[in-house]
C-alpha cells in the first residue's frame, strides 16, 4: 500500500471529489495560484481550472459567505481557511448562516459546505495563531466536526465531508501535514460519526482524536513495555460523537484517560466524560482524568510553549494515576 | 561470536511458550540443530533448537516458566567469551519513562479532594461496589488499596479469591488436615481454550448440559424415611443436595474456581444453595456438604434458606462457596439455565418433580422425572468432563442409597 502523507491524502481526497462532482469547488486565500498555503491543493488549478479552484482576498467573512451562498444555489464549495485562528472572523457564517439554514427554512434548504484548515498550535507561532477550536465548533447544533489524525482517515473523512448534503468543519493540523501512513490506491469512504479502535488494551482507555491520537499511540507503546495495556479510541467525529464506542471501551477497561489538544475549561474532553459518567458509572474504577493544553494563551517561548502542550509524558502520569500505579 | 537464544514462535499463533524442559546443561557443548529446550506452545509441546555453535553459558529462563516470543532465553557463546553485556540487557527492567513531576502533582491536586465521604462510611469505587454486590461481599470487611483507602476492582477480587471476610465464622467449618485446593497453573490449552472461546462468548463462555433424572427410588427411600418419624422428614432437594455434593467430592475438576491466571480445584465441597429473597437472590453455603448427613443438610439448608429471607445472614456464611445450586422445581419450571457465580465454574439449575410416562425395558409406565441443567465454565470444564459428572449425580440420585454410605 503506497504510503503518503496527510497533505498528500487531503490533495487526493480534494481531486477526487472534483473529479467526481463537478459541483464541487475549492476556495479560500492562497489555494490556486500559490498551490495553497500548506500545498494542500496542489496542482488543482492547473487541473480544474480557475472557476473551480477559487483564490479569495483576505476576507474571511466574505468567502465563507460566499461559500454558503452558492451551496444554496446548489454547489458543493469546499472553503479553505489559512487556518482556524483565522475562521473566527467568519464564524458567523458558520454558525448563523451554514449552520442555521436547514433549520430556520423548515427543512427546505440544507447547505453541503465543507469549512476546512489547520486547527491548534504548530511551533512558536504566539497566542492568537495556536488554539484549538473544536470545542467551539463542536458545541453548534447544525455542523458536523470531524478531526482525523492519520492520512487515511483525513482521505476518508474529507470524501465523506464532502459527500454530506449539510455543513460539515473539517479540522486539519499544521503538524500533521507532513505525517505520513498507508493510504490505499483504491477508493474507499469512511462514515462520518463513527469512532475507530485504533488500538487495543484491557487496562485503560484513551479517548482523543486528531493530532492527540499519534501522542495517544506512542504512550501506548512505552506503557505497553510495563505491561499496561492501552485501549486507544480515536474519535475521528467529535460531533456527533460515538458514545457506543466509548462506552464500550470503558466497559471494557474501567478506567479512562481523555486526551485532548485544546483547554480545559468546556473542552472536547468535558463531554467525553460526561458521556462516560452517565452511562458507565458502575464501571468506574477510578475518577475519569483528563489531559489538555494548560489553562493559558499559548507562550510564544519555546520551553514555556512545550509544557503548556498535551503531551506524552502527562498522559503517561494520567494513565498511571488511574491505574493506582 | 555469541548467539542469542530466543523464545521462538513456534507455532502461527503463539504468543507466548512454556519452557518445560532444557535438555542442555549450562556448561555443555552444543552445535547448531541440537535440541535444547522442550517448550509449549499454545497447540503443542516443541523444540527449540540452537542457531550457532559454542557453549551453552547460560539458562535465563526456568524450567515451568512462561516467556513472551521473542524473550531472551539463553546464551551459546565460547567457553571464556565475556557475556555479561548479553545478560546484563535481559536482566534490566523495561524502559521506564519519567513522569513530569509538575503534572503528576497537579492532576494529585484536582482528584485528592473530590472524593468527600461522610464519617465511618467505606470509600470504594462504583465499579467495586458493583463487583462486591455481584460476590455477595461486604465492603466494610474488605481493606481498600486505593488513594486513601478506596476499595477498588483488585481488593473486591483478592477478597473473591482469598474467600471472602476473615472475620470469626459461627459456621460449622472444621478445620482440615490436608490443603482445602490445589492451584494448577494454566497449561497452554487451557489458555488457548479460554481466551478463543471467551472471545466467542465472553466473559465467561458457558454450555449447557441438561439430563433428566429417575425420581422414583429416591421418593421411595423419602417415603420410608419418613414414615419413621418426623426427626427423618427430608425433601426432595435435600436428597439433590447430597449426592451434588457427594459427586463434586468424586470430581474435583468440576468444584473449582477459575482465577484468570490458574484454575483452584478444591478438596473440600463448599456447596452454595441459591435462595430467592424479596430483596433478590443469596447464595448461603452449606460448608463441607459431602461431609454431612441427610438430616444434618436438611437441618442446616432450612435454616440458612429461614435466615436469608429475614436478612440475617453474615458475610462468611455466603461467601466462599465452591459449586453452586439453584432449584426452581417448587415454582413448576420445568427447566431452566442458571448463571455461574463466578469465579465457581458451574452452577446445577433443578426443574420441578413431575409424573411422566416413559418407556423402560420396553413398557410405558409412570415414574416420577425432574430435570437438572448444569452451566459450565468452558475455561474450566470441557463438555465430557461434565457429562462424566452428570453421570455419576445420575448414578446417585437414581440409586439413593450410595448416599448412605
Amino acid at each position: 500500500m503506497p504510503i503518503i502523507t496527510y497533505r498528500e491524502a487531503l490533495n487526493q481526497a480534494l481531486r477526487e471529489e472534483m473529479a467526481r462532482d463537478d459541483r464541487v469547488y475549492l476556495m479560500g486565500e492562497e489555494v490556486g495560484v500559490y498551490n495553497g498555503a500548506y500545498k494542500v491543493s496542489k496542482g488543482l488549478m492547473e487541473e480544474f481550472g480557475e472557476n473551480r479552484v477559487v483564490d479569495s482576498p483576505i476576507a474571511e467573512l466574505g468567502f465563507a459567505g460566499v461559500g454558503v451562498g452558492s451551496a444554496l444555489a446548489g454547489l458543493r464549495p469546499v472553503i479553505e481557511f489559512m487556518t482556524w485562528n483565522f475562521a473566527l472572523l467568519a464564524i458567523d457564517q458558520v454558525v448563523n448562516s451554514a449552520a442555521k439554514m436547514l433549520y430556520m427554512s423548515g427543512g427546505q434548504f440544507n447547505v453541503p459546505i465543507v469549512f476546512r484548515g489547520p486547527n491548534g498550535a504548530a511551533l512558536q507561532l504566539g497566542a492568537q495563531h495556536s488554539q484549538a477550536f473544536e470545542s467551539w465548533l463542536a458545541h453548534i447544533p447544525g455542523i458536523k466536526v470531524v478531526s482525523p489524525g492519520t492520512p487515511y482517515d483525513a482521505k476518508g473523512l474529507l470524501k465523506s465531508a464532502i459527500r454530506d448534503d449539510n455543513p460539515v468543519v473539517f479540522l486539519e493540523g499544521e503538524m500533521l501535514y507532513n505525517t505520513k501512513g498507508e493510504v490505499p490506491e483504491e477508493e474507499y469512504l469512511i462514515p462520518l460519526g463513527k469512532a475507530q479502535l485504533k488500538r487495543e488494551g484491557s487496562d485503560c482507555s484513551i479517548i482523543t482524536s486528531g493530532k492527540m491520537v499519534l501522542v495517544a499511540m506512542q504512550v501506548a507503546d512505552l506503557l505497553a513495555k510495563e505491561d499496561i495495556h492501552i485501549d486507544v479510541l480515536d474519535l475521528l467525529t467529535l460531533r456527533p460523537m460515538d458514545v457506543g464506542a466509548i462506552t464500550a471501551s470503558v466497559r471494557k477497561t474501567n478506567r479512562a484517560v481523555v486526551l485532548e489538544e485544546g483547554w480545559e475549561v468546556c473542552g472536547i474532553g468535558s463531554q467525553v466524560v460526561d458521556y462516560i459518567q452517565r452511562d458507565c458509572f458502575d464501571d468506574l474504577d477510578a475518577p475519569v482524568i483528563r489531559v489538555h493544553q494548560a489553562d493559558v494563551p499559548m507562550p510564544y517561548a519555546k520551553a514555556l510553549e512545550k509544557s503548556a502542550k498535551p503531551d506524552v509524558a502527562k498522559t503517561i502520569a494520567a494513565v498511571k494515576q488511574v491505574m493506582y500505579r | 561470536m555469541a548467539t542469542k537464544i530466543f523464545m521462538e514462535a513456534l507455532s502461527p499463533t503463539m504468543e507466548e511458550g512454556r519452557l518445560v524442559k532444557w535438555n542442555t546443561s549450562e556448561g555443555s557443548v552444543v552445535k547448531s540443530g541440537d535440541v535444547l529446550a522442550e517448550v509449549e506452545t499454545d497447540k503443542a509441546v516443541m523444540e527449540l533448537v540452537a542457531r550457532g555453535n559454542g557453549v551453552l553459558r547460560k539458562q535465563l529462563v526456568a524450567e515451568g516458566t512462561t516467556a513472551p516470543v521473542g524473550t531472551l532465553v539463553g546464551v551459546i557463546a565460547a567457553a571464556d567469551e565475556d557475556i555479561s553485556a548479553l545478560i546484563g540487557g535481559a536482566a534490566a527492567a523495561p524502559a521506564v519513562v519519567a513522569a513530569p513531576a509538575p503534572v503528576a502533582a497537579a492532576a494529585a491536586t484536582v482528584a485528592a479532594p473530590a472524593v468527600t465521604v461522610g464519617v465511618g462510611s467505606t470509600k470504594s469505587s462504583p465499579l467495586a461496589r458493583r463487583l462486591a454486590k455481584d460476590s455477595g461481599l461486604d465492603l466494610g470487611a474488605i481493606e481498600g488499596s486505593g488513594p486513601g483507602g478506596r476499595i477498588i476492582k483488585r481488593d473486591i477480587e483478592a477478597a473473591v479469591a482469598g474467600g471472602g471476610s476473615t472475620a470469626s465464622s459461627t459456621v460449622n467449618r472444621p478445620p482440615s488436615t490436608v490443603s482445602d485446593y490445589t492451584d494448577q497453573p494454566l497449561t497452554q490449552i487451557r489458555k488457548t481454550i479460554a481466551k478463543r472461546l471467551g472471545e466467542s462468548i465472553g466473559p465467561i463462555p458457558t454450555f449447557y448440559l441438561t439430563a433428566e433424572f429417575d425420581m422414583t427410588r429416591a421418593a421411595e427411600m423419602r417415603a420410608s424415611a419418613a414414615a419413621l418419624g418426623d426427626e427423618f422428614k427430608i425433601s426432595f432437594n435435600d436428597i439433590l443436595l447430597k449426592a451434588t455434593a457427594t459427586a463434586l467430592a468424586a470430581h474435583p475438576e468440576i468444584n473449582a474456581h477459575w482465577l484468570g491466571d490458574k484454575i483452584r480445584f478444591f478438596n473440600r465441597v463448599h456447596l452454595g444453595m441459591a435462595v430467592a429473597t424479596d430483596d433478590g437472590l443469596i447464595v448461603p453455603v452449606l460448608f463441607d456438604a459431602d461431609q454431612k448427613g441427610l438430616r444434618e443438610i436438611s437441618r442446616e439448608s432450612k435454616e440458612l434458606a429461614k435466615r436469608a429471607r429475614e436478612r440475617k445472614l453474615k458475610p462468611e456464611e455466603y461467601t466462599g462457596s465452591t459449586f453452586s445450586v439453584s432449584n426452581l422445581g417448587m415454582m413448576q419450571i420445568d427447566q431452566f439455565t442458571a448463571i455461574i457465580n463466578p469465579p465457581e465454574c458451574g452452577i446445577l439449575a433443578i426443574g420441578a418433580l413431575e409424573d411422566k410416562p416413559v418407556v423402560i425395558d420396553g413398557e410405558l409406565v409412570i415414574r416420577k422425572r425432574l430435570r437438572v441443567t448444569m452451566s459450565c465454565d468452558h475455561r474450566v470444564i470441557d463438555g465430557a468432563i461434565g457429562a462424566r459428572f452428570l453421570q455419576d449425580l445420575r448414578r446417585m440420585i437414581e440409586n439413593p442409597l450410595m448416599l448412605v454410605f
